[in-house]
């Protein structure tokens, strides 16, 4: 049986893949639709699944900022940026958040792949910067912060 | 009716650093209100940047972006006088565009 969640997912994914390939004109430059696979995601495998992307690698021309120690997990302040030229997307994960996507930046010629926000934090967790290059690669950079206080409770 | 966001856009060589401060509530889904009762999810979805019209760059967000979401970047090319627009949608459909100029 397929359930409508499914259902959903797959369309998502199938939509993600049709983008990647470039089967949907114009759908990296108009506002991409909201993929709600990939923000469904729990884990690594799932979301680079979501966003048909390759599996990542580790590469230090990622840089991810953030605090060692966050006192308030409600707010985060965290970074993501990279050097390197051809970077299409980046993306901001936290690994033990109920979802560990929690935003994606595409990258025009006209802005730098650089990016900063605050995003919460449940418990102590590695948080990534991921580089979506335009040549397929995925590479990231990963960091600790530890949480005194979460930010997903009441 | 949301209320309007805070954008500062300072230009610094040939590029120009934006600070954006939104004002929404970024409600996760997850959490329960004081019955017990799970309080629906309500948050950015996209966001979108335009420099003098033409969009540079554009985000999607769960929700796991604080509330009263903070966003920072640079655009390169952009002069003093020049237009930032910042365009946010949330889940529930609502939009707010608000411009700022670099200074």
């Amino acid at each position: 049986m397929t359930t409508r969640r499914q259902m959903i997912f797959r369309s998502a994914q199938l939509g993600a893949m049709l983008a990647t390939l470039g089967f949907l004109p114009g759908a990296a430059q108009a506002q991409a639709a909201y993929n709600a696979a990939a923000f469904e995601a729990k884990n690594m495998a799932e979301l680079m699944k979501a966003l048909g992307a390759s599996a990542p690698t580790e590469s230090k021309d990622v840089t991810i900022t953030g605090p060692d120690i966050a006192e308030n997990g409600a707010v985060v302040p965290i970074g993501a940026s990279t050097a390197l030229p051809g970077a299409k997307r980046m993306l901001l994960l936290v690994e033990k958040n109920p979802s560990i996507l929690s935003a994606v930046f595409d990258v025009s010629d006209a802005v730098d792949a650089n990016f900063s926000t605050r995003v919460k934090m449940g418990q102590s967790s590695n948080v990534f910067a991921v580089a979506l290059m335009a040549d397929g690669k995925v590479l990231y950079a990963v960091k600790e912060i530890k949480v005194t206080l979460g930010g997903c409770g009441g | 009716m949301s209320d309007p966001m805070r954008i500062r856009a300072q230009s610094a060589g040939d590029k120009a650093t934006v600070r954006v401060l939104m004002s929404h509530e970024m409600e996760t889904g997850l959490r329960k209100d004081g019955a017990g009762k799970i309080i629906p999810a309500w948050f950015i979805q996209e966001v979108a940047a335009q420099l003098n019209g033409k969009t540079v760059m554009t985000a999607q967000w769960g929700p796991a972006v604080s509330k009263n979401p903070f966003l920072q970047f640079s655009v390169k090319g952009a002069k003093a006088g020049d237009k930032i627009a910042i365009t946010w949608t949330d889940n529930k459909g609502d939009k707010r565009t608000d411009e700022a100029t670099v200074s």
